[in-house]
């Protein structure tokens, strides 16, 4: 560890571009929630930010290394408060999601997530082989399943969801053998069905709408068709900010949380889709691009799974507006209105940033 | 734990660009899904998103008030909700949505379906009419369940309502959805769910009382609440129309008329101007505005008194002894008689074998020697069979048919009865036989097939004594009905010019029947007032029939129609006694009529003397007639 601070190496370019998504956000929270009960919900995204850029400034200081020590502990504590939401925790529209700390009501499944990459990271980082055992798999499954199955149950599958892009990328980094992923393919495939019957009937119906859009416009396809209605009818330009008939009269659900994306692309129209998928891609790219560089395996477990999540979070996000996934809970990194996912992405971005500047450091 | 690192392996470099590509890949993928919505389908999804936040509400033109001809308000509107279901999302068209709805407002959910189904080929944006007049639990059911109906609207609409329940319900007429076969008629202009004329004056004028419906175009939000209005095309609200009828007389002759089935007419015969049309049973025309309910319906339609018949111009009936007015103008124009040809009433008289009965037969006697004036005034049978057979049918029928009877009088209203005057061409074309001597006879006193309707005497009896003049009968005034744009029949009246002589002696006859002593009619004698008529009583069935019968179910129609001054009346009433027995029963009820009608007018009965004066004047002109 360094003696004193050192920004030389910080990617302040990598700073920028999550601040500019999350600049675009805030902007769209303040134009979907003017009119209604929550419209200082965009001055509380500023203040959740501003504390998000104070962390990732503090962890960039920090070497991850010594963070990676820690990780028995945290976890053990993840678990353990995770148990406790499920038991004690507030009970809010049906769900056990949420810890209270200090009058802030935390989404404790959000920061798992950085657990989960760290345990990972930890995992792998001695191992030389070019690719991974059985026992290995069987122990990265444990890793992301057991805090994975306590989320699902709160119930919350959009944020367990979350934990496999984790898995998924650190195998492919690992290196996995065609042969286990088809004996991993066939076991999906079994345990699918049992998986069925474990569903609420909520998310049942989210998947039978998302096979079988047209059956049921009024329920659970209801959303996606109104968000549809709502990007396509954005055009070229967008109907302007504030503008958007379909997100500021309520026929999207969340428009300023979950559905953000799709009041945006109503009110900014292709081209602000294009200018934010841009953004997001430079950013992808720009934590990819660091990953390559990195001292030693484990920054790269580091980067690479916390890449993953965002990733596939943007993914899972945007293309369920144009129902191309089912309808779930889950975020848009940066975007979506919401105090736990702001701090994980900016934890995860000061962790990157300590990866980075540690590289020429021995 | 100690977690020891390594510094030396590194991954393949490959397995990172290999991530950076399915980023950069995925993100194509998704450009491309965007710009399909956002470009390529951009015009189809606009659409879409103005349907979800505009609606089309109809602005409901109230409809024209119906005001009697002194102005007071015989139908009204008061304000009410409509409910209406919005059509452009066929997702909420499903049976079940359908169901809750009709439960929640207690329609027959049937019916619903049906209404969504007729109203198929109706454009998308145009919303139906579910439930006019909506209550206020109705109302307070769909707000409560907003959510659940984003489809549904409800706006202000104007819910008919007559003031005066029953009265002149029959003309007035009555309100209701439009029907299926209506909407169909080529160039329609109605809809599933317009309020239109069914009956009476409310069908014959719909057109003047109808407004035209505005549109607004709203903005709502996803629960189906206004938010704002974009446009407005404002409501034309329908014309008021001014009726002849005068509400006072016509509660008075419905007063008169009381508990007894029959109709009561009053017309000004010098305009044809309808001052009061009675019909009893009566019914309430509210009961019609909200959908009529089964039970009511039965009672109405299965009733045999028919509250729902105008009986004024639909009961078409045996005129009895009027008529004898029709055979005496017909016997004097041709000429066949004097006024003072002579008979001898003995009771009874026998013409082709066949033996016909004076009504004073049943007390066993007969009028004696009487002239016309005479007969019209004891009503003798016998005269009249005896000018039957002298004139002839084709000449009573001439007449008849001429003196307003045995067609339509032409008034505004929908579905008048023509009534039947009886000739040989008649009934070979219904019997298939030839006409009988002896039916003549009974036709003569206005018995047999002859039928008339209360009106048509009114009309008949105004025309003869205003010296055969008949105007039309009518309920809407032209003048005010050319101002609104309508083109009303233009022939006012009718005119058949009789002989002085024959007016003369017609309209003293009947002075006679209310003033003389032995007139039939003293029951319509009214001190200072100068009321002529005629009564009548026609059998239901014949005689004989009568006494062997319950004496309920075959008892005589009572006729009465007076006219007020005698000759050249400024208002005639016919009095129609369904069940009457005798037509004492109805002449009182034109006399109060009558009276009423000057009382409108401010005039005062005219004072004892003048009155004397005239009875001497008459009883010289008798006298002369019969030198």
């Amino acid at each position: 560890m360094r003696k004193s601070l050192n920004f030389r190496d910080f990617d302040w370019l990598l700073l920028g571009l999550a601040l500019a998504i999350a600049a675009v956000g805030i902007l769209e929270i303040y134009s979907t929630t003017a009119q209604t009960a929550l419209a200082s919900q965009y001055k509380r995204q500023i203040y959740w930010i501003i504390l998000g850029c104070v962390l990732t400034l503090v962890i960039s200081q920090i070497d991850y290394h010594l963070i990676l020590e820690q990780v028995p502990w945290l976890y053990l504590l993840s678990i353990g408060i995770l148990l406790a939401v499920l038991v004690v925790g507030p009970r809010v529209a049906g769900t056990h999601r949420w810890l209270q700390v200090a009058g802030f009501t935390l989404q404790v499944s959000e920061l798992v997530k950085l657990v989960i990459i760290l345990g990972v990271a930890a995992l792998f980082a001695e191992r030389r082989n070019k690719a991974v055992t059985w026992g290995e798999l069987v122990k990265l499954g444990l890793l992301a399943g057991v805090p994975g199955i306590l989320v699902a149950l709160e119930p919350d599958l959009g944020t367990a969801l979350t934990y496999l892009p984790i898995v998924a990328a650190s195998a492919f980094l690992a290196g996995v053998k065609r042969r286990q992923l088809v004996t991993l393919g066939l076991i999906g495939v079994l345990i699918l069905p049992i998986g069925w019957q474990f569903l609420r009937p909520y998310q049942r119906d989210r998947l039978e709408a998302f096979i079988h859009p047209k059956q049921d416009v009024q329920g659970s396809s209801y959303q996606v068709t109104q968000t549809k209605i709502a990007i396509g009818s954005g055009g070229l330009w967008g109907k302007g900010l504030g503008n958007g008939t379909q997100s500021q009269l309520g026929f999207i659900p969340v428009s300023h949380a979950d559905a953000i994306f799709a009041a945006f692309a109503e009110e900014r129209g292709f081209v602000g889709t294009l200018f934010v998928f841009l953004l997001y891609l430079a950013l992808l790219l720009r934590l990819l691009d660091a990953a390559q560089t990195t001292a030693d395996r484990a920054g790269c477990f580091l980067l690479v799974g916390f890449t993953a999540v965002l990733f596939f979070q943007v993914a899972v996000n945007v293309g369920m507006m144009i129902g191309w996934f089912p309808i779930t809970g889950i975020p848009l990194p940066l975007m979506s209105q919401g105090g736990s996912s702001v701090l994980f992405i900016f934890l995860g971005l000061g962790l990157a940033m300590s990866v980075k500047m540690q590289r020429f450091v021995n | 734990m100690q977690v020891r690192f390594s510094e030396d392996e590194r991954f393949p470099a490959w397995k990172i660009t290999f991530l950076q590509y399915v980023v950069a890949a995925s993100f194509v993928a998704f450009l491309i899904g965007y710009w399909q919505l956002q470009i390529g389908r951009h015009q189809a999804l606009l659409l879409q998103a103005e349907h979800n936040r505009i609606r089309n509400l109809p602005v409901i033109a109230p409809r024209g008030r119906i005001l009697d001809r002194n102005g007071q308000i015989m139908v009204d509107n008061f304000p009410a909700f409509t409910i209406l279901l919005n059509r452009e999302d066929p997702t909420l068209l499903s049976k079940t949505h359908l169901q809750k709805i009709a439960e929640g407002l207690g329609l027959d959910p049937n019916d619903v379906e049906e209404m969504v189904k007729r109203s198929a080929k109706l454009p998308r944006f145009q919303p139906i009419v579910l439930k006019q007049s909506a209550t206020i639990e109705d109302v307070a059911f769909l707000e409560s369940h907003r959510l659940e109906f984003p489809e549904i609207d409800i706006i202000q609409g104007q819910q008919r309502f007559y003031p005066k329940h029953g009265v002149a319900a029959q003309v007035l007429g009555y309100v209701g959805e439009v029907s299926q076969d209506d909407i169909a008629k080529p160039n329609s202009p109605y809809h599933p769910g317009d309020v239109i004329g069914k009956f009476g004056i409310e069908k014959e004028y719909n057109s003047v009382l109808r407004g035209r419906d505005g549109m607004q175009r709203v903005v709502v939000n996803s629960r189906g609440q206004e938010v704002g209005t974009l446009s407005t095309i404002n409501a034309i609200p329908g014309h008021d129309l001014r009726l002849t009828l005068d509400l006072n007389l016509q509660m008075t002759a419905e007063a008169a008329l009381g508990d007894q089935p029959g109709a009561v007419v009053a017309l000004d015969p010098r305009t044809g101007e309808v001052l009061a049309m009675a019909s009893h049973p009566t019914f309430d025309p509210n009961d019609f505005i909200r959908h009529i309910d089964l039970k009511t319906w039965k009672k109405l339609t299965t009733d045999p008194l028919k509250p729902l018949m105008n009986k004024s111009i639909q009961a078409q009936l045996a005129p009895g002894s009027v008529f004898k007015i029709i055979t005496s103008a017909a016997a004097l124009e041709t000429g066949t008689i004097k006024p003072d040809f002579n008979v001898f009433c003995p009771g009874k008289i026998t013409i082709y074998g066949h033996t016909f009965h004076d009504w004073i037969w049943k007390e066993h006697r007969g009028h004696g020697m009487v002239d016309l004036h005479r007969a019209i005034v004891v009503s003798c049978d016998v005269y009249f069979y005896t000018l039957g057979k002298l004139l002839g049918i084709r000449e009573i029928d001439y007449f008849a048919t001429h003196l307003g009877l045995g067609h339509r009088t032409g008034i505004d209203l929908p579905d008048e009865d023509s009534g039947l005057i009886p000739s040989p061409a008649w009934v070979e074309k219904h019997f298939h036989r030839r006409w009988w001597p002896g039916e003549t006879i009974s036709v003569a006193i206005g018995q047999g097939a002859v039928q008339v309707t209360p009106l048509q005497l009114a009309y008949a009896i105004g025309g003869i004594s205003s010296g055969g003049v008949f105007a039309r009968p009518h309920l809407a005034f032209r003048k005010e009905l050319l101002t609104l744009g309508m083109d009303p029949p233009a022939h006012a009246e009718t005119s058949f010019p009789l002989k002085e002589g024959t007016v003369a002696a017609v309209t003293q006859g009947m002075w006679g029947v209310v003033n003389e002593g032995g007139g039939t009619g003293g029951g319509a004698r009214r001190p200072g007032l100068d009321i002529a008529g005629k009564t009548g009583t026609a059998q239901v069935v014949s005689i004989q029939l009568q006494d062997s019968a319950h004496r309920e179910k075959y008892r005589s129609n009572a006729w009465f129609v007076g006219y007020s001054p005698s000759p050249n009346p400024q208002v005639v009433v016919a009095v129609l006694v369904m069940q009457g027995e005798h037509s004492s029963v109805a002449a009182p009820i034109a006399a109060d009529v009558i009276k009423a009608y000057y009382q409108e007018k401010g005039i005062k009965p005219s004072t004892p003397q003048l009155m004397s004066e005239r009875r001497d004047g008459r009883k010289q002109g008798s006298v002369a007639a019969g030198q």
